[in-house]
């Protein structure tokens, strides 16, 4: 980089984002559907204000298109602030951070024990009586904050992370989503109104032509507009009316879908980040404090900054210059399995950790692929024997036999941690399996998902195929956290599909 | 260290970065109360001998009043953000938040504390919101990094 020229950070961040105006503005890569959203509602509404709104303040009262400009307004306004703010990214970890972590969290291996054991990736906290687990996010190098989540597209630990919403372009999370809230309610009520208006409009014609063919013939945008209004509105009002449920429960989409303070078998399963009343949460969440961006998007990359971010702490690591639009290789020992080309279905980081001499190589994954479709197993089995276990567990889960043997201590320390076979030691294909499910495969999840709602044992199969059925009727979950349901899902069954693994 | 989330105003020259080289302690945060910003008051054992306990702890008490301060949800604070959501969050781009505020008072009170207390003892304060808010990072200044 040159010397000469000044670098601001975000020239050097670490994540997948773009940024425009020098860094004021920040949003996720590919916002080709934030764009068609732009289109739609302004081609919409350019047609509206053209045709319907000019009739009807002649006609009727000057107040309808008084409404509809700031109804408009404001619905742009929130989309822009939505799509084009920081939803509350958190900064990865310096080197230094991460080994200190690292440092912490190390485990006692004796040294004649034929196997490493890894340190634990989770870490267990107590919120207000509730047992909440953190995550280590290998990417980010920390400890995930509770309600945090890691976005696969943007690359990034975001705070109290809800989705990734290809609509506006951005995640959605703790600094953006009362933005996100009000643009949905807004646009709920823009797009009613402008059917209303439109029908209106066709009304009126029509009692003064007389036919209603006529009416058609005489306003053809308003037809146009009506369409569009009648097709976008059910979408766009279960969207607000879902939205306001979680806004005044306190809930993400994350943790709705995941189910993490749902009652568990009879067990009662408060949400611990509820203030206590649904006026509360609506107004801590719409209209509380809310922090800062933290990136810093706009400071000057000094020599010692950059050197914060790239030093070498072990001598083994080179961790790289982390540049902007790079997908970041990490991990101690540099294998990483970045499936993040395959958005959405499912997101894993991968490393081999072979710090003790003449140990065995683990394979370590600390988030489970859960959708994983079928066809992606079958296929994976012939042509990744290797590595079968990246992404097997879940699914087959519930079609072991008993006769499998138990995990031992050094397996079971964390659920979510896939050991592989000593055999696969020099055989590790990390490339990340790219292969999206047929929908034959799609439509027979969606069988069995409505086959299965009462058996519990089958758990973990009814929420994968949940999380796909959601994916694929909906754009907006295509980034959810798939790769960390709740053990409430996952629990027991991960361990036998590790079992299957193992043996 | 007054480089501090303001757009434009950051003074990122002013800031001297800890020598790269040295050893640093990581003061994580403290949960138990929700998610609200709180740091822990154990004392690392890696600061004994170095710095008294109540001087460390009186600092963290006093940051983590600060992030109570910002994070309150007090009638003006709610005030601000139904203000900013009338004004279709225009208004963001000509004013402070409340919280901004506090944060400068953040950086205000590290930078003070490192010139009185932390300074003479030979280790430094890092403000936690160069860290994301996840960790105060104290710096011993003349330890090498595995002492």
């Amino acid at each position: 980089m040159a010397r000469d020229r000044i670098t601001k950070k975000w020239e050097v961040f670490a994540g997948r984002n773009r940024f425009y105006c020098d860094g004021r503005l920040m949003t996720a890569p590919n916002g080709g559907v934030f764009l068609l959203t732009v289109f739609l509602i302004t081609g919409t509404c350019t047609l509206f204000f053209i045709y319907d709104c000019h009739y009807l303040a002649e006609n009727v009262t000057i107040a309808i298109p008084i409404i509809g400009g700031l109804l408009f307004i404001f619905t742009m306004s929130s989309l822009l602030r939505t799509s084009l703010s920081d939803p509350g990214i958190i900064p990865r970890a310096t080197p230094e951070e991460a080994a200190y972590v690292e440092k912490q969290i190390e485990v006692t291996n004796s040294a004649n024990s034929p196997t490493y054991r890894p340190p634990p990736r989770t870490k267990e906290v107590l919120i207000k009586g509730h047992t909440v687990k953190l995550k280590y996010c290998f990417t980010c190098k920390i400890f995930r904050p509770p309600r945090a989540s890691h976005c696969s597209l943007c690359d990034n630990c975001v705070d109290r992370f809800d989705h990734h919403c290809p609509w506006v372009g951005n995640c959605v999370g703790r600094r953006n989503y009362r933005f996100f809230y009000m643009f949905i309610v807004s646009l709920a009520f823009l797009a009613v109104f402008i059917f209303a208006c439109a029908i209106a409009h066709l009304i009126l014609i029509t009692k003064n032509e007389g036919q209603f063919l006529d009416a058609v013939k005489q306003s053809p945008p308003s037809v146009i507009v009506a369409t569009i209004c009648f097709f976008s509105v059910w979408s766009i009002l279960g969207l607000a009316g879902f939205h306001t449920y979680l806004t005044t429960s306190n809930q993400t989409t994350n943790e709705d879908i995941k189910g993490s303070f749902a009652s568990k078998r009879g067990q009662e399963n408060m949400n611990p980040y509820s203030q206590g009343n649904v006026c509360l949460n609506c107004f801590y969440i719409l209209c509380g404090p809310v922090t800062p961006s933290l990136l810093d998007r706009r400071g000057i990359v000094t020599d010692d900054y950059r050197a914060e971010i790239s030093r070498n702490v072990m001598p083994e690591i080179n961790q790289p210059m982390k540049n902007f639009g790079i997908p970041v290789q990490n991990g101690p020992s540099q294998v990483t399995l970045n499936a993040s080309e395959m958005p959405g279905i499912y997101r894993q980081t991968t490393e081999t950790t072979d710090s003790n001499a003449g140990s065995v190589t683990h394979l370590v994954s600390n988030e489970q692929p859960l959708a994983i479709a079928p066809a992606l197993q079958k296929s994976s089995e012939h042509q990744y024997m290797s590595q079968t276990s990246l992404n097997q567990a879940p699914v087959y889960s519930n079609i072991l036999s008993h006769g499998q043997v138990t995990l031992s201590k050094s397996q079971s320390y964390a659920n979510n941690l896939n050991v592989t076979d000593k055999s696969d030691v020099g055989d590790l294909h990390l490339d990340p399996v790219v292969l999206r499910d047929t929908s034959a495969e799609k439509r027979k999840d969606d069988k069995l998902d409505n086959d299965m709602t009462l058996q519990e044992k089958e758990n973990s199969l009814l929420s994968a195929s949940r999380l796909r059925l959601l994916q694929d009727t909906t754009m907006i979950e295509s980034a959810l956290d798939l790769d960390s349901l709740d053990d409430s899902s996952l629990g027991t069954n991960s361990q036998a599909g590790l079992m299957k693994v193992v043996v | 260290m007054s480089n501090h989330h303001n757009n434009g105003s950051r003074a990122g020259e002013t800031e001297q970065m800890a020598p790269s080289q040295c050893l640093k302690v990581f003061i994580q945060r403290d949960y138990s109360e929700g998610t609200v910003v709180k740091f822990q008051t154990r004392f690392p054992q890696e600061l004994d001998g170095r710095l008294e306990r109540q001087a460390f702890e009186a600092t963290i008490n006093r940051l983590n009043g600060y992030f109570a301060e910002a994070e309150s949800a007090t009638c003006s604070t709610y005030c601000e953000g139904c203000l900013a959501c009338l004004t279709a969050y225009l208004i963001y781009i000509c004013k402070e938040t409340h919280y901004e505020k506090c944060l400068k008072k953040v950086s205000k009170f590290v930078a003070e504390q490192n010139q009185t207390v932390y300074e003479p003892r030979g280790l430094k304060l890092t403000d936690p919101s160069m860290r994301g808010l996840r960790v105060i990072e104290i710096s011993c200044l003349d330890r090498p990094p595995n002492a």
